[in-house]
């Protein structure tokens, strides 16, 4: 029973991990820009949720209202900020969104102050065999949900023209420009889409767990990985890599302990890498 | 373009000295004695920050109205150099070090958190400046062998200690089977070293032991455990974020354990937040408005919250209490002393020996205090969902009677 109460934990909360890093592996592959502020939008989209809990609306209509805000805010920070380091150097995208997440987090510490909050949904649980399983419905919402809005993503992107379009300048910008896209446009709709799922997810996280404006980190890393481990862009295995990390996790912490719960992710990470290096080398090629 | 640039730089120099000898305060000016904090009003501990800085500030503002300090025939006012620390430990030592050596701050109080009294009291220990601290409960500021640092609060170690004792003493004096889950940070570790040791002491035993990331917010593998194991206590420290999220998760998971014991109930704002699912809740805390210590300038805890709330306008949590207590030992070693000479300053804080409205104070060798016990409260609910906190011991200063053990999920 242990163990499928770690594998249901760890699959809903990878779900909801998969949409975060959905966001990043699209804004990454697309403007190949590896944003370290990615967690920072999700806070904030938590604290939508959350002011809305606190103006007595239900923080589940979260899922509809930050997205839409975020959205624009990452209109803003694109036209701000990011088209001015997209075409440079890895190095200067990192520095910059690094320097966007610092810049979140104390606004969010000035605006809504250090304390820990929670929306509470009032979800209640569901229990499976005589309640020795139990799973919060706030989590089995938020997987719900992630699921939405990550299959919504995927068929736009196959059937819209703006879906199309920013498939084409992912794979060639240029190339794109000269058929007519205007790569400019894509570009701030692409960091657009990718802060709307963040605040999808920061919805979702208010819900089911607690928001703090220095907790974004731990999400831009996780996502992170889990983007380095399925490959870019490849949506459906960010899907599986987010579910795998999660279950991986849950059962790290019930053999290893909690204290290595996040190590062991890592631990993960570098075999994962270590492993992909032997396999490339194998396959080396030579040009004569 | 040469002398005008000579002329700039002359008039910048002159201009910075100006400025610097302006701004330069001694330890006392004219009637005031000046004293120094760095506090951290940025970064993520600017709540209990501002509750800390909001008790200085009480009591400073009370110690004034009522005739101030008297020092060698001299009547003194207190009054507070602050600085913001961004919750910074770096930050917090430099802005010591200036205090200290350029604003000539000679005595000081201490910032919020264990961690950032760390930083400073190696600076203050240097200069030999009295620094009185209220926030800061790690066990290890207590056996660095500081001679400078007094702190008003009771050590680490000591929070939940009472939880185990009440727990086993329920138990007919037999050891109970302990869960515990700690963040990894040097409050929380030295609270849990005070479980091991009261573990030890009684004979418990100890069946789950986690230690949680501080990034983490999701307890769910270790409530698993705790359902599967069914220990007699559940003991949980990881600041605010640790209380919410268990809190939060205990209620999902339905798991039931016949005592929960945590720390920063208060400042989480349990029952505000949870609700009834807060309820049964065991906390430790420093302070309750329903003790009955008193003294002469806030009268009692009582008094002491319904002035601070009109001032402030919300219930005071133990982070301003404690605050406005080391202005009360400061004055108190200040007339004892009867100089601002600061080793004699330093010797009458060693000796000091008082009662405020917030516990006895008495300073043991290593500068914590040693006469103030730990209460615990727990967390009460009406049926109408109106929660409150009430302390259930020790039972010298109970105000209601322990619930134990904590009805079953199914019953409530």
């Amino acid at each position: 029973m242990l163990t499928l109460q770690a594998v249901l934990d760890g699959l809903l909360l990878g779900i909801l991990f998969a949409l975060i890093a959905y966001g990043m592996a699209l804004q990454w592959g697309v403007m190949n820009i590896i944003n370290i502020a990615q967690g920072d939008l999700v806070i904030l989209g938590g604290y939508i949720a959350y002011f809305m809990y606190l103006y007595g609306i239900h923080p589940a209509w979260g899922v509809i209202v930050s997205p839409i805000i975020m959205y624009f805010v990452g209109v803003v920070i694109y036209k701000l900020v990011i088209n001015k380091v997209v075409d440079r150097d890895l190095f200067i995208s990192i520095l910059a969104t690094f320097g966007i997440s610092i810049l979140f987090m104390q606004l969010m510490n000035f605006a809504f102050g250090a304390d820990v909050v929670l929306a509470n949904s009032g979800y209640g649980t569901t229990m499976l065999f005589d309640n020795s399983v139990t799973l919060p419905n706030s989590k089995i919402f938020s997987a719900f949900i992630s699921i939405v809005f990550a299959i919504g993503l995927v068929v736009y992107m196959k059937k819209s023209k703006l879906g199309r379009a920013i498939r084409a300048t992912a794979q060639n910008a240029r190339a794109a420009k000269i058929l007519g896209v205007d790569t400019e446009k894509v570009y701030a709709a692409t960091f657009g889409i990718n802060a709307a799922l963040c605040g999808v997810a920061g919805a979702l996280i208010s819900i089911t767990f607690t928001i703090h404006p220095y907790m974004g980190l731990p999400y831009t890393i996780r996502s992170f990985m889990i983007v380095i481990v399925a490959g870019l862009g490849n949506l459906p295995g960010v899907a599986m890599s987010g579910m795998g990390l999660g279950v991986f996790e849950e059962f790290a912490d019930y053999i290893l302990g909690t204290e290595f719960r996040i190590g062991s992710v890592f631990l993960l990470l570098v075999l994962i890498l270590v492993y992909r290096r032997f396999k490339l080398s194998r396959k080396r090629e030579y040009l004569k | 373009m040469k002398i005008k640039n000579i002329i700039i730089t002359f008039v910048s120099a002159i201009a910075i000295l100006f400025s610097t000898s302006v701004v330069s305060f001694a330890k006392v000016v004219g009637d005031k004695i000046i004293l120094g904090a760095a506090i951290s009003l940025t970064g993520k501990y600017s709540s209990n920050g501002v509750h800390t800085q909001n008790g200085y500030n009480m009591a400073v503002d009370r110690i004034n109205d009522m005739g101030g300090i008297k020092v060698g025939g001299k009547t003194y006012k207190f009054d507070i150099i602050y600085y913001d620390d961004e919750s910074n430990p770096k930050r917090a030592a430099q802005l010591a070090e200036r205090l200290i050596s350029q604003d000539g701050v000679e005595f000081m109080l201490g910032p919020y958190s264990s961690g950032l009294t760390k930083a400073i009291a190696p600076v203050t220990e240097k200069y030999g400046v009295p620094m009185v601290e209220a926030n800061g409960a790690s066990r290890s500021l207590f056996t660095k062998g500081y001679k400078y640092l007094f702190a008003v609060l009771a050590p680490a170690n000591l929070y939940l200690d009472v939880a185990i004792e009440t727990a086993v003493e329920l138990n007919g004096g037999k050891g109970v089977r302990i869960a515990q889950a700690f963040e990894q940070d040097a409050f929380s570790q030295d609270v849990r070293l005070g479980i091991l040791d009261a573990a030890e002491r009684t004979g418990s035993k100890i069946i789950i032991d986690d230690k949680l990331p501080k990034e983490l917010n999701d307890m769910a593998a270790t409530l698993a455990k705790v359902k599967a194991v069914k220990p007699d206590v559940l003991v949980v420290s990881g600041h605010t974020k640790g209380a919410l999220t268990a809190i939060r998760q205990i209620a999902e998971m339905k798991v039931d354990v016949p005592m929960l014991a945590m720390t920063h109930c208060d400042a989480a704002k349990l029952s505000k937040q949870h609700g009834k699912n807060s309820q049964y809740a065991l906390c430790a805390s420093q302070w309750h408005k329903t003790l009955t210590y008193k003294d002469d300038f806030f009268k009692d805890g009582m008094t002491y919250a319904a002035d601070f709330e009109k001032l402030f306008g919300y219930d005071p949590p133990y982070q301003s209490a404690e605050s406005s207590a080391a202005l009360l030992v400061f004055k108190d070693a200040f007339e004892r002393a009867n100089s601002f000479d600061q080793k004699k300053v330093r010797d009458a804080l060693a000796d000091t020996n008082m009662q405020t409205f917030y516990g006895n104070i008495k300073f043991a060798e290593g500068g914590q205090n040693v006469d103030k016990p730990m209460v615990l409260f727990q967390v009460m609910c009406d049926d109408a969902g109106k929660c409150e906190n009430k302390v259930v011991a020790p039972l010298k200063w109970a105000s209601a009677e322990l619930i134990h053990p904590i009805p079953k999920w199914s019953e409530r």
